[in-house]
């Protein structure tokens, strides 16, 4: 059976996603790990969110594929960015999240900002996505990039604490 | 010398580049200056042109320069320690330091006492110059294998320019083609 982590993997190489930045999460341990030794992808690690959504905007005008990997915690980071960039300028992009504060969360400070994170993304008008198994996420996130640019903008795909 | 000055005289060199303005009045007075596909505009998103010239050089092989303002820089200093750890042949940072927040009436910014160019120093940037001190049209035809970072100090004030006409689509497919 796929593990969580390689299928978040297999989704993003068959998606061709091939930049990527990312500020780190516990659960997004393994998946950096095998994302930085990937040689089709330049992976640039970020010092806060909405600089690593301000790269991504550049890789893009140069024609790549772009993601960020990030907590949900980093969304209080990009709303402008995800505003006055993304929307404005009409740009896709797939965020992939670590959806820290739901149920089973150990670390008291990371619920106020799971509770309205998916209430976010609903004001911002993006989708977002919840993967609930290995294979959906490899299916959601495979198919990641081509609606993004369908929609002509960035969309969300969460992955609580009980994915990993 | 204004911004509206600076920016004039970096215009007279630039030929091929790829050129990321800042938002405000960085952007109208480079619009009016001289207009071309090969820049992109920003509208919005203060602190982060610096950010998409980062990923734009990363992308491609054209040089980008990006005008950034002190203020914005301020925003996101961050951008700095990103971009100091990058390996780039093709990126050029220049900071156009008004000490002020031009754009929205001149408010003074901390970059009176502050100095840009120690922090990018700071920061890990080899390649850190006044723009006073140098020939920008040699630095700007030299192989490097390093970041730049120019420290541009000018005198507040915006120069009487109109609005970009162009919507934020027509900046970006144009731009996009022109690479
Ligand atoms: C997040 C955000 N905060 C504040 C503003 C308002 N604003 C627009 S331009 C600007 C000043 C930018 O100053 P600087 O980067 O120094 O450039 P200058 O206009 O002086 O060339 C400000 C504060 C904004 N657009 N976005």
């Amino acid at each position: 059976m796929l593990n969580s982590t390689e299928a978040i993997y297999q989704g993003i190489k068959s998606a061709g996603i091939d930049f990527i930045v990312s500020v780190p999460c516990i659960n997004l341990k393994e998946l950096l790990i095998k994302i930085d030794k990937d040689e089709e992808i330049i992976h640039i690690p970020v010092t806060r969110e909405e600089e690593g959504l301000g790269i991504c905007a550049g890789a893009y005008l140069a024609g790549k594929k772009i993601a960020i990997l990030m907590q949900n915690s980093g969304l209080g980071n990009s709303i402008n960015a995800l505003t006055s960039l993304y929307e404005l300028y009409s740009f896709p992009l797939v965020m992939i999240i670590s959806h820290r504060g739901t149920e089973g969360e150990p670390i008291i400070g990371q619920v106020p900002m799971g509770n309205v994170t998916s209430d976010l993304f609903s004001i911002l008008n993006i989708s977002c996505k919840q993967i609930k198994t290995p294979d959906e996420a490899k299916e959601i996130v495979g198919n990641s990039w081509n609606l993004s640019t369908e929609l002509k903008k960035p969309i969300a795909i969460l992955a609580d604490i009980n994915y990993w | 010398m204004k911004r509206y000055d600076a920016i004039n005289e970096i215009s007279k060199y630039i030929s091929d580049e790829l050129v990321i303005a800042n938002i405000g009045f960085p952007s109208r007075e480079l619009y009016e200056i001289k207009d071309r596909n090969k820049n992109f505009y920003m509208l919005g998103s203060m602190g982060l042109a610096s950010s998409i010239g980062l990923g734009l050089a990363l992308s491609q092989d054209k040089k980008v320069i990006v005008l950034d303002g002190d203020g914005s820089i301020l925003m996101n200093l961050g951008s700095l320690v990103t971009i100091a750890n990058q390996q780039l042949k093709n990126f050029i940072l220049i900071a156009l330091d008004n000490g002020a927040y031009g754009s929205t009436g001149n408010q003074e910014t901390y970059c009176k006492k502050t100095n840009l160019l120690e922090i990018a120093k700071s920061t890990g940037f080899k390649n850190v110059y006044n723009y006073n001190d140098i020939d920008f049209k040699t630095i700007l035809s030299q192989n490097i294998e390093e970041p730049i970072f120019i420290h541009y100090k000018i005198k507040p004030g915006n120069a009487d320019v109109g609005i970009i006409d162009l919507s934020p689509e027509e900046i970006k497919s144009r731009f996009m083609k022109s690479i």
